[in-house]
């Protein structure tokens, strides 16, 4: 399964990039799954919010072939 | 509705004309704006100028999303947001809100709900640089937006 990972903000700058294409073997494939694969086995900072096709997730959600996961910290606009 | 996420600096009173001149004649009763700055300190540090990182097309779609659920709490006319990215310097303009109703209390309450649910929806975030060349991402906004959003829902609730 082939999806692309994106980082935002401070998670940009922790990564060290701002954008990876991932390829996963498993058959299901949750958004936890994907952030360990990406990070080599680091534990995902508590605040940080994640999307899935620019829509809000949690680290439960399911992963589907072409996805667009993001990772980043709270949001600080306005 | 009308949302516009851009690099450029803007002059939030020349986008209010701009856009009301594009509304019906006669039908609005007034227009409640807010315009959001940057200030030259922010937790006591000096900041003497500011990055916002954001996230091409979910910022758009989530401040959409908000307006849209305004309109459907409030009877609102139209609505305008338009939001910085990029590099900025104290006292520009980051963001403007404006809500265009019939009635003041809706464009208020409107105005009020879409910047508090911007600022927790839309994928924006702030890097101050210090006068000493120091950067730093800004973890949270300093006003507890999730209170002033609570407030709102308990009004629209009993509204």
């Amino acid at each position: 399964m082939n999806i692309t990972v994106r980082y935002f903000a401070g998670m940009r700058d922790r990564m060290g990039c701002s954008e990876a294409n991932l390829t996963l073997d498993k058959g299901s494939v949750t958004v936890a799954d994907v952030w360990a694969q990406a990070s080599e086995g680091q534990p995902l900072p508590d605040s940080t919010l994640i999307a899935i096709n620019m829509e809000y997730t949690d680290a439960d959600a399911s992963v589907c072939e072409g996805d667009e996961v993001a990772f980043f910290p709270p949001v600080t606009g306005g | 509705m009308k949302v516009v996420v851009q690099e450029a600096a803007f002059d939030p009173y020349k986008e209010v004309q701009a856009f009301q001149e594009s509304l019906p004649r006669g039908k609005h009763g007034g227009v409640v704006s807010f315009v959001g700055t940057m200030r030259d300190i922010n937790e006591g540090v000096d900041v003497s100028t500011m990055y916002l990182d954001h996230y091409p097309g979910m910022t758009e779609k989530h401040i959409e999303a908000v307006c849209a659920d305004a309109a459907d709490r409030w009877d609102i006319i139209d609505s305008l947001v338009v939001h910085r990215y990029g590099e900025l310097f104290p006292n520009d303009p980051i963001v403007l809100v404006a809500v265009w109703s019939s009635h003041r209390a809706e464009g208020f309450d409107a105005c009020r709900f879409i910047i508090n649910y911007l600022k927790k929806k839309a994928p924006f975030w702030k890097r101050e640089t210090t006068p000493e060349g120091e950067q730093r991402w800004v973890e949270h906004n300093s006003r507890d937006a999730k209170a002033e959003v609570a407030d709102l829902e308990e009004a629209a609730r009993t509204a």
